[in-house]
């Protein structure tokens, strides 16, 4: 891992005003994200850990500390260099998988062939190779989001931000898209930051987390996740796994 | 399980007995539209019968109610122009109608855009449709003259609003996040509304069109009443005078045509456009 993080936060904060009450969404959030890491935000409802997805996105500009996105070794183009997922999976009704995962060539102007075979090849890294011209309505809750994900790495962003990706599915499929997305981080080489408010999945998933707490909303703590790479559902039973679920509890003072 | 199996195992092609029961079901569906159509037809055309049978049998005369073939009859007058006046309406309906559909999608469009227009002439737009179009139509004349252009203007005016309202829903009917989405990538305003928001609420625009087709007829009926030298209802206004009742059953009737043909027109820009499930 390059010594220089893709991602650098210091002491960045957001105040919302709404009818004249200044309400601190998030503080103090220092955090670095190596390039090529799996960074989970966990936190309860409240905590700003969507907010902080959105600075990171470009669509909320930071009131206080510094904000880095690239490095000298890897710069970063806002607009082209990051990929969303949201807890829904947003396709458009009317138009078929492979051309919902086309989205992002349309709005960056693409060349369409080359986007067009992109979109096949991460169609059948996320399994859903074979629903190219179903339409959404055709798929599952959670083929749908698998649709969303590649969508969000047809224009091979060099960040990935999911806010409660797995938020809306059931808890079953949940366990197997966890899985399932450990092994697209590996295979696609992403850097990516991911909200969610299960301690599990912010440990099995991450690479490091960092946990903020509300009222008042401010980071916690940020910490490495020190388990094997390879990692199956039987390591939530582990020592280690669960070494560090309690320290996240502790964190949020629900222990 | 709601989710699909992994990547090694890609979804079942359609097949077997889900298909049988598919084709089975669908061919029942088609015998059931060729029902429902002949029993259109032949209610339509059992009216007719009973009104050229009831008229002949009643002996009334075609002053007062005219049998279905003394309305035919009328067409073979030279001096009532038929084809001109027909097209003059058509061209009034339809001209309305298009600047209305055009009008109604990019004011749409703006008060989508802009917060400030919204708040400073929506208001007002709202207080503008609560006053009777057809009221309007004497002044609309005063100010513009009679004539084909001050006719397509009262038809856009009666149109004008159901499209603007319902496209305006459809435009707002767009998911937050989906704008996110399209923001992150640095799209702009014209790139959310070619990819997301125009093929999203064409179906709100479609259900707005169809309400305006039906008003759209109204419209130039009324232009014409009020002021006009050619055109159907021109023409009805004309052959009342001489008590011609067969010829305004023939005006009325084109006029129905000439609405029937807009909404067809509409419904078949629907089918090509819109997906099944998203239709209003």
């Amino acid at each position: 891992m390059g010594a220089e993080p893709l991602i650098r936060l210091r002491d960045v904060a957001k105040v919302y005003r709404s009818g004249g009450r200044r309400v601190t969404a998030v503080s103090n959030v220092t955090l670095d994200v190596a390039e090529g890491s799996m960074v989970a935000l966990v936190g309860p409802s409240g905590c700003g850990k969507t907010t902080v997805l959105k600075i990171l996105a470009g669509l909320h500009q930071a009131d206080a500390g510094e904000v880095r996105i690239g490095n000298a070794a890897s710069g970063f183009v806002p607009g082209h260099d990051v990929g969303m997922v949201f807890q829904q999976a947003l396709l458009l009704k009317w138009r078929t998988i492979l051309d919902n995962v086309m989205l992002p060539a349309d709005i960056l102007g693409l060349p369409r062939r080359a986007a067009r075979a992109r979109a096949r090849c991460l169609l059948e890294l996320v399994g859903l190779h074979g629903c190219e011209d179903r339409y959404p309505y055709e798929l599952s809750g959670g083929m749908q989001q698998r649709a969303a994900i590649a969508r969000a790495l047809l224009h091979d962003p060099k960040l990935i931000l999911m806010d409660e990706p797995f938020g809306a599915l059931d808890a079953l499929t949940r366990e197997r898209m966890n899985l399932e997305m450990r092994r697209i981080w590996r295979d696609s080489g992403k850097t990516i930051v991911f909200v969610t408010h299960s301690i599990q999945e912010a440990v099995f998933l991450g690479s490091s987390c960092a946990v903020l707490t509300a009222g008042p909303a401010r980071m916690a703590d940020t910490f490495e996740i020190d388990l094997p790479v390879e990692r199956g559902l039987d390591i939530k039973t582990t020592e280690a796994f669960g070494g560090y679920v309690r320290r996240i509890y502790g964190l949020l003072g629900l222990e | 399980m709601p989710d699909a199996p992994g990547p090694t195992s890609p979804p079942a092609p359609p097949g077997g007995a889900d298909a049988a029961e598919a084709a089975l079901q669908r061919r029942e569906e088609r015998r059931r539209t060729a029902w429902r159509w002949l029993a259109i037809l032949v209610v339509h055309v059992g009216l007719v019968l009973a009104w050229q049978f009831g008229v002949r049998a009643s002996g009334l005369p075609a002053v007062v109610l005219p049998a279905p073939t003394d309305i035919i009859v009328t067409l073979a007058k030279q001096n009532y122009a038929w084809a001109d006046n027909t097209w003059v309406t058509a061209a009034e309906i339809v001209g309305g109608y298009l600047l209305a559909v055009v009008g109604g999608v990019v004011l749409a469009l703006l008060f989508s855009w802009s917060r400030l227009l919204t708040v400073a002439v929506f208001p007002v737009l709202v207080t503008l449709n609560m006053v009777p179009k057809v009221a309007l139509g004497p002044l609309v004349i005063t100010w513009f003259s009679y004539g084909l252009r001050t006719n397509m203007l009262i038809t856009f005016s009666l149109c004008v609003f159901p499209i603007l309202l319902t496209t305006l829903r459809g435009l707002r009917e767009v998911e937050p996040d989906l704008l996110d989405l399209v923001r992150s990538l640095r799209g702009s305003r014209w790139a959310v509304f070619r990819t997301i928001q125009l093929p999203g609420s064409l179906p709100f625009i479609l259900s707005g069109m169809k309400v305006g087709a039906v008003l759209a007829v109204a419209g130039a009926v009324v232009g014409e009443f009020i002021a006009s030298d050619r055109g159907l209802a021109y023409l009805m206004i004309q052959v009342q005078s001489s008590l011609d009742t067969p010829a305004m059953f023939m005006a009325v009737l084109l006029l129905t045509l000439l609405g029937m043909a807009l909404y067809l027109a509409v419904l078949l820009l629907e089918l090509a456009l819109v997906p099944r499930d998203a239709r209003r």
